[in-house]
């Protein structure tokens, strides 16, 4: 039981409170429900993300771990006290300017370190910048803009808004930059029904594999009275199995008696807060019947229970692509090399942990939650509660991060089951240990690669294998089979290649989507591989890359021939100079000690399909103009802090001729906006982009058909309507004579684009991606060979990105995909049941990131909007074995088991001998 | 029924806890951590508001650093060289929020194996207060911490103070700490030392103690003979002087990694005696 509500009073913002609450409560939870203040965010209630922090008589504390009592007398503020008489703060506008908030979810957090320090050191270097922020995290922004964002304080530059055509390429500030930096912004947790609403608590299993029986309910039910449903499989009123591709349906929504991974969701406590809050699983009925788990190694060696009849021998799906005779070329070249590379379980990390609620508007059901992909969303429920399409409408939240975390269903079909049986809204808010223990990673990898090349230096043959622990349900795991094959060799032009893969059914945690689809683990195979034929062909590793990179007029390994776009030799261009500085300086700073210290610079190249692999993935979208001639853009596409929203906006403004500030945006609503498919695969800006510009393209040829103007006019909106400006003449839009739509428009411009692909062939040969990024990076480093720790001193980085629609986001996707990359290389290794928290589970903090240099190449793509292609998954892709060549430059030791984690590699340097 | 006190003095403090068995508050920094999702339930005594353990003073016979005293309150005080280590664990703690909140005395009663503060305080000669309605007591830290998690503290017992000893000619003192990322980590292993130096430079005597290297951090008396009378020399620092440690394998690192990153943190804390 809680204790009795006790008065307390204390200053809140400037100004006194006073509350009645019990005095134990979290500080956070009282200012969010007791208060409304729901600026402060919470993404662990344990000390360990800092989203929660606020200034308590001046000092940042956690919020989560402070007791209401503990504020008697005292003064807190919170990031709604920071804007004074609805003036942003100086602090707050700086981190709108620098594009220091991505998803927001941390920001008001870091704010609240941020005016800590401020207030006592008002002009701060940096080491005490991150000193201040060091207990906040950020998962987004890779932090540099934040560092940036505090060290410029001083600073003015005032940002004009772009003029008209003037969108694309512009800095444009994040559309909802003042609500995230006030905390107005509503994420999932934030958003709350307006009638009274039920609380969901999953119960889920602690074991990995087992069978269970779920008693007699009915004295929980006596021992408990605000408890007023649990519910089980049998209460799911259509197909209890859900799954992201439609041959993959194969996860249910509550166990039905079987569990096949730790986490899985057997029952549902919906009741009062207090009440699911207070009910400890052990108070439930449950017999349990323990499995024999289901490891990897297990599954790969054959002798393991089949898991799913869809899946024989545990194998979920083969991935495969060949050209020409690798064996053979394999044989006679002169240089050969072999690398086995291994990785593990790496989770999301995303600050905000699931959240939303599902209310039932007669026989129809709305989802308010965080997600990226509304539409996947609302056919899957449709599916679950046996109902049509049309009769679920999801509402997506502010979603603070995701990196393919979010694509799969969590909470909503939970709350969207029991408000549809109880009739009333039923709200959920996943704690961190079961965002993690329950929901999808990164796919731990096993590859063996071989690679050879002629005496010049030439790539011959590739061949690879991975095998991708897959976890107990099939999610994306068909994504990442298909995927790594097509990009196993890399971005280099090599004639004969056999890429194979197989996803791997275990009693792990599903391992689904994750920033890259398992191209990131083979990327650490063929940039090991290139490293090492470089140097026994004596050329330099960019030097050698540069000889290899795929360029215009070049196959790949599918046989498509790229024509256009090819910006790989570019990036290595753009690096050159910077490489053999940073090498140069490692080499003598290793010559000039000889102590435990060594430095080392490493390169890594990556390419990537946007886009699906050879699979139909169509955006839509509208614009519409209303008679009173307000212009907005329907946006199906989901901002997740990526930045999709300014993207869009700018991209529709330019092919429409008006300012970007004129275009009012309508988010993605199921009701209100058409599919853009999901925020995956890079896919937004290249294929919604092009959705956009389609749709401001048709929006103005109806304009001007209308006014009877030449394609050359100006479209001009001015309080109360438009402006045709043709030649001399300027004549208003005349819009009374059309009839307005549900959305009140009178003119609406379409847009849909599907990147032209096709099928691949039994050998993967075919068209998988119309689009291709390219990108190099190199790492310097220093590592203490005596204790094993790496420490990354610098990134530089060059990205092809075709366009960059909004250079300021690009930049921000670069930095925060190196933090993740980063974090793949040295840090980051889930373990289920073992680091269920943000404690254990490290993620690079605001000191782990060096400064990164960030050049973009802007090759256009005949087929992007305006030229761009993407930059979500591209940007983590090169950092780890970049990372990993600078170690092996630094001590001769290549590491390929990541994380490189302290102990791994000392280990490895002993059994080298290169240790001090 | 959970209810909350928080006292504003040490008897009435000491009255409550001797009534009904109670959990101590103070920065909450480990307390709430242990209970996510679950709303506070128990029976609690926040000590936060008791003014007779607040701040650190100075002693005839050492300083006093009062049990709600935080991290940050050590890192602003003005201390000699002899809390150079402590200093430097009070800024590795957590990050500044940690810090902001987390007291000394709170680490120490935790008695996790990774405490930063115990090896520090081991490294001090530190003592620890005890009160009770029944009376007091001082307990060396040593004896204080039996374990992980495990303490010589009564359910009736408040951890008053900490208590250091005025070291009897010039100090120094190091603390090392080795972690997986820069800030908010918890150590892998670490090393903390205080030597007491003659006038020739050589070391009268060294307290060494290192930690999550056992159930509770421990002293290394073989090692702390071997460097008395010597110059500090990382090369005193010998793989046997490891013997007390027992580490285990967990998520941070291996046992064998622990082992030898500690010796090499003992030659670098040695070094930096220096
Ligand atoms: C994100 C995060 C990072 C952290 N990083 C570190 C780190 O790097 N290094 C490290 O060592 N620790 C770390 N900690 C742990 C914690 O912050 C410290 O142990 C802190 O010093 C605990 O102090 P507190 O006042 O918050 O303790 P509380 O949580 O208030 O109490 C801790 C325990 O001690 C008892 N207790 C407290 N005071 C007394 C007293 N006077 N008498 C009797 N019993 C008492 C309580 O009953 C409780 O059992 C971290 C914690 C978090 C959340
Ligand atoms: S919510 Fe408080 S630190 Fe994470
Ligand atoms: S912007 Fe920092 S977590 Fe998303």
């Amino acid at each position: 039981m809680r204790s009795p509500a006790e008065r307390i009073a204390f200053t809140l913002n400037g100004a006194g409170v006073e509350v009645h609450a019990p005095p134990a409560t979290r500080l956070a939870d009282l200012l969010r429900d007791t208060l409304g203040l729901t600026g402060t965010k919470i993404g662990c209630n344990a000390g360990d993300c800092g989203a929660c922090t606020v200034l308590l008589d001046g000092r940042q504390v956690c919020a989560c771990l402070v007791a209401s009592g503990q504020v008697s007398g005292r003064e807190v503020v919170t990031v709604e006290g920071l804007a004074k008489d609805g003036t942003v703060s100086a602090l707050q506008e700086a981190f709108a300017r620098n594009g220091a908030a991505q998803c927001g979810i941390c920001t008001p957090g870091m704010l609240m370190a941020a005016a800590d320090l401020l207030a006592r050191t008002p002009q701060p270097d940096e080491p005490a910048v991150l000193d201040a922020l060091g207990g906040v995290l950020c998962r987004c922004t890779g932090y540099r803009k934040i560092v940036e964002a505090v060290l410029s304080l001083g600073e003015t530059a005032a940002q004009q808004a772009p003029a008209a055509g003037r969108a694309v390429g512009a800095r444009l500030r994040h559309p909802d930059a003042t609500q995230i930096v006030t905390g107005t912004h509503r994420f999932g947790a934030d958003a709350l029904p307006e009638e009274a609403f039920l609380t969901l608590r999953a119960v889920r299993s602690p074991y990995p594999h087992a069978r269970f029986e779920i008693g007699d309910l009915a004295p929980l039910f006596a021992r408990f009275p605000g408890l007023v449903r649990v519910l089980t499989a049998a209460d799911v009123p259509g197909q209890n199995l859900f799954g992201i591709y439609p041959t993959g349906k194969d996860q249910p929504v509550l166990a039905p008696g079987l569990v096949r991974m730790r986490g899985e969701a057997i029952a549902a406590l919906v009741g009062d807060a207090e009440t699911v809050a207070a009910i400890r699983d052990d108070d439930l009925p449950i017999t349990w019947g323990v499995l024999e788990p289901v490891t990897f190694d297990r599954a790969l060696s054959g002798d393991a229970p089949e898991m799913h009849p869809h899946a024989p021998g545990n194998v979920l799906i083969r991935g495969r692509v060949k050209a020409g005779d690798a064996a053979a070329a394999l044989e006679t070249a002169p240089h050969r090399a072999a690398v086995s590379v291994e990785t593990g379980f790496v989770e999301h990390a995303y600050i905000e942990p699931e959240a939303g609620y599902a209310r039932r508007v007669g026989e129809r059901i709305e989802i308010v939650a965080c997600t990226q992909t509304p539409y996947m969303d609302r056919d899957e429920l449709a599916l679950i509660l046996g109902v049509t399409q049309n009769q679920v409408r999801v509402i997506p939240t502010a979603t603070g991060g995701g990196f393919g975390g979010k694509l799969d269903l969590s909470l909503q079909p939970l709350v969207s089951v029991a408000a549809w049986i109880t009739g009333r809204p039923v709200r959920c808010v996943y704690t961190r240990p079961e965002s993690i223990a329950s929901t999808t990673k990164r796919h731990p990898a096993r590859i063996t690669a071989e690679a050879a090349c002629d005496a010049e230096g030439r790539l011959v043959a590739y061949r690879f294998h991975g095998d991708f622990n897959t976890g107990a349900y099939a999610s994306w795991g068909p994504t990442v089979a298909n995927r790594v094959p097509v990009h196993a060799t890399g971005p280099y032009a090599v004639p004969n290649v056999l890429a194979t893969s197989a996803a791997i059914h275990t009693t792990d945690t599903p391992a689904g989507a994750f920033r890259g689809f398992g191209v990131p683990q083979a990327a650490i195979a063929h940039e090991a591989l290139m490293d090492m034929l470089a140097e026994r062909s004596g050329l330099d590793p960019l030097a050698f890359r540069l000889r290899n990179a795929i360029r215009p007029g070049d196959a790949t390994a599918t046989g498509q021939v790229l024509e256009h776009a090819v910006g790989m030799a570019a990036c290595l261009e753009a690096l050159e100079q910077r490489w053999q500085a940073l090498r140069a300086e490692a080499e003598a700073f290793n010559r000039a000690q000889n102590g435990a210290i060594r430095r080392g610079a490493g390169v890594a190249c990556m390419w990537y399909g946007i886009g699906n692999t050879s699979m139909s993935n169509p955006s839509d979208m509208t614009i519409g103009l209303a008679r009173d001639g307000t212009l907005t853009l329907y946006c199906g596409a989901m901002d997740i802090g990526q930045g999709a929203k300014a993207i869009m906006a700018q991209i529709a403004s330019d092919a429409l001729g008006i300012p970007v500030a004129s275009l009012r945006i309508t988010e993605a609503d199921t009701d209100l906006t058409r599919d853009a498919g999901k925020t995956s695969a890079s896919r937004q800006t290249f294929v919604s982009g092009n959705a956009a510009r389609l749709a401001g393209e048709d929006l103005r040829r109806r304009i001007l058909a209308l006014a009877n103007a030449g394609p050359e006019a100006r479209i001009v909106p001015v309080p109360g309507g438009i402006l045709i400006e043709d030649g001399g003449r300027s004549i208003p839009l005349d819009l009374m004579r059309h009839a307005a739509d549900s959305h009140g428009d009178a003119l609406v411009g379409e847009g849909r684009f599907d990147p032209p692909t096709t099928a691949l062939d039994a050998d993967g040969r075919g068209i998988p991606y119309a689009a291709y990024a390219f990108a190099a990076q190199v790492a310097y480093v220093e590592v203490d060979t005596a204790l094993g720790t790496i420490k990354p001193l610098r990134i530089v980085a060059a990205h092809d990105v075709g366009r960059a629609v909004n250079p300021t986001q690009v930049e921000g996707q670069i930095h925060g995909g190196i933090a993740q990359g980063l974090g793949l290389a040295l840090m980051e290794e889930f373990f289920p049941g073992r680091n269920e928290n943000l404690h254990d589970y490290l993620i690079p903090t605001i000191g782990d990131i060096p400064p990164i240099e960030a050049t973009l190449i802007e090759d256009p793509d005949p087929l992007g909007p305006f030229g761009a292609k993407g930059i979500g998954e591209p940007a983590l892709i090169a950092t780890a074995p970049a990372i990993l060549g600078a170690i092996h430059h630094a001590t001769g030791v290549r590491i390929t088991r990541v994380p490189a984690t302290p102990d791994r590699v000392r280990a490895a340097l002993l059994a080298a001998g290169a240790a001090r | 029924m959970g209810s909350y006190l928080r006292p504003t003095s040490l008897p009435e403090a000491l009255a409550a806890l001797a009534a009904t068995p109670r959990i101590v508050l103070a920065g909450g920094t480990d307390y709430y951590p242990a209970r996510v999702g679950r709303p506070p339930e128990d029976d609690l005594l926040d000590i936060t508001a008791i003014p007779a353990l607040a701040g650190i003073a100075e002693t005839e016979e050492g300083w006093r650093i009062g049990a709600a005293t935080t991290w940050t309150e050590v890192v602003e005080a003005p201390l000699p060289p002899l809390f150079d280590g402590l200093k430097a664990a009070a800024r590795e703690v957590g990050g500044a929020q940690i810090q902001n909140a987390g007291t000394v005395a709170g680490n120490l009663c935790n008695a996790s194996p990774a405490a930063d503060g115990i090896p520090n305080l081991l490294a001090l000669g530190a003592t620890v207060h005890l009160a009770s309605a029944s009376g007091d007591r001082v307990l060396p830290v040593a004896e204080f911490v039996h374990g992980n998690r495990r303490t010589a503290r009564r359910a009736d017992e408040i951890v008053t103070a900490i208590h250091i000893p005025g070291p009897k000619r010039a100090a120094r003192s190091v603390f090392l700490k080795l972690g997986a990322r820069r800030y908010l980590v918890i150590s892998i292993v670490m090393v903390a030392a205080v030597a007491e130096f003659d006038e020739d430079g050589t070391i009268a005597s060294a307290r060494i103690a290192v930690g999550s290297c056992s159930a509770a951090a421990v002293r290394l008396p073989a090692l702390e003979a071997a460097l008395a009378g010597q110059r500090p020399d990382p090369a005193l620092v010998a793989e046997a002087h490891l013997a007390p440690l027992s580490p285990i394998d967990d998520v941070r690192a291996s046992a064998a990694y622990r082992r030898d990153a500690a010796l090499t943190l003992l030659r670098r804390a040695v070094e930096a005696l220096r």
